[in-house]
């Protein structure tokens, strides 16, 4: 399962509630305001890496340079662009966008 | 790969219809077939042909319009969602064709991935 | 990783459709809209579960009466769900929880899942649409 998160943390329980119930073998893609969660030094940052040991992490390049923070990615989150983002989709079975 | 889209909310207020518009032009470059893109709630927002936006910016509406021309990309807005929003035939952008929801369920049948975009 | 369904060798393709409500109902039309793709996609017969997770779990609560605000009530829609064959609700037990709300708040028959159980049926879906 690709599950597609687009809401800051700060902003939602999206990224909280998507980890509770993400499965080990699957996938969190940080997208448009999501991409916050995908960055370092944040009161959100322990509850990604702990997920981290079962769930792979990647965060959408644009986003993160749209919203200036480049450079400040935790380290474990792989960066994609959009193409990289369509073979996400195909790689995993379903996508899950949590809105 | 087959790919069925959802768009959920309107032009410029989402960032929606913008990463469902770039990953449908990275899904095309990959040589992938876009099945359908539906629109739903605000989405029918991005079918309306009166959009004027500042010249220096997208222009959402054209840009799924030209898909629609150059891709052949099969663009369906909601009737029910669009009778509430007032999206019409008169005010329905080229490329685009109102019709039911139940063409969103043919693709989630026929595609091989739906994804949504929305808020 | 869940398995598309194999066509059947006859009849047409069969997909595990679920439906994530996690919003609550009139503050925006989420709800109601999603009420009626599901409404849809019950007579595709397509296998469909509803799941109802944070603020969505307030959409089945019972007693809403709306004539206040001026908008149409749209509960007991999902009373009706039954008569379109749409019988797999589930609702995330941590989210009631949280809420202070039991089973006997909502208004129509639910399973109840916890965390594990609903990682597991979202780990099976063939679609997910979420509102």
């Amino acid at each position: 399962m690709l599950h597609i998160v687009n809401k800051s943390p700060f902003q939602s329980t999206s990224l909280q509630t998507c980890l509770r119930m993400a499965k080990p073998g699957s996938a969190v893609l940080f997208i448009e305001d999501g991409v916050y969660g995908a960055t370092s030094g944040t009161s959100a940052e322990a509850m990604v890496r702990q997920a981290a040991g079962a769930i792979k992490f990647y965060a959408l390049q644009p986003d993160i340079d749209a919203r200036g923070a480049t450079g400040k990615v935790m380290d474990g989150i792989t960066l994609v662009d959009y193409s990289g983002f369509v073979d996400l989709t195909l790689e995993y079975s379903t996508s899950h966008s949590w809105l | 790969m087959k790919f069925g889209l959802l768009v959920s909310e309107g032009p410029y207020t989402h960032q929606a219809s913008d990463s469902a518009y770039q990953f449908v032009v990275a899904a095309i470059a990959k040589g992938h077939e876009i099945q359908r893109i539906f629109f739903y709630h605000d989405g029918v927002n991005n079918a309306t042909k009166l959009t004027d936006p500042p010249q220096d910016d997208r222009h959402i509406v054209n840009r799924w319009s030209a898909l629609a021309a150059d891709h052949k990309v099969d663009l369906v807005v909601c009737v029910a969602a669009a009778l509430r929003r007032g999206i019409r035939d008169e005010n329905l952008a080229p490329g685009f064709r109102i019709s039911g929801l139940g063409q969103l369920v043919d693709s989630g049948i026929k595609a091989d991935r739906l994804i949504t975009f929305g808020d | 990783m869940s398995e598309q369904q194999a066509t059947p060798a006859s009849g047409p393709k069969v997909k595990k459709f679920m439906f994530v409500n996690r919003k609550a109902p009139y503050g925006t039309i989420y709800a109601l809209e999603s009420l009626e793709v599901v409404l849809i996609t019950a007579t595709f017969d397509q296998d469909v579960s509803l799941v109802f997770i944070d603020d969505g779990v307030y959409e089945l609560l019972k007693g809403q009466e709306t004539k206040g605000i001026g908008i149409k009530n749209h509960s007991k829609t999902y009373r009706a769900l039954d008569g379109y064959d749409v019988e797999k609700l589930y609702v995330d037990r941590a989210s009631l929880e949280q809420r202070g709300l039991t089973e006997k708040d909502l208004l129509v028959p639910v399973e109840v899942l916890d965390t594990e159980e609903m990682g597991q049926l979202m780990a099976e879906q063939d679609v997910i649409l979420s509102f």
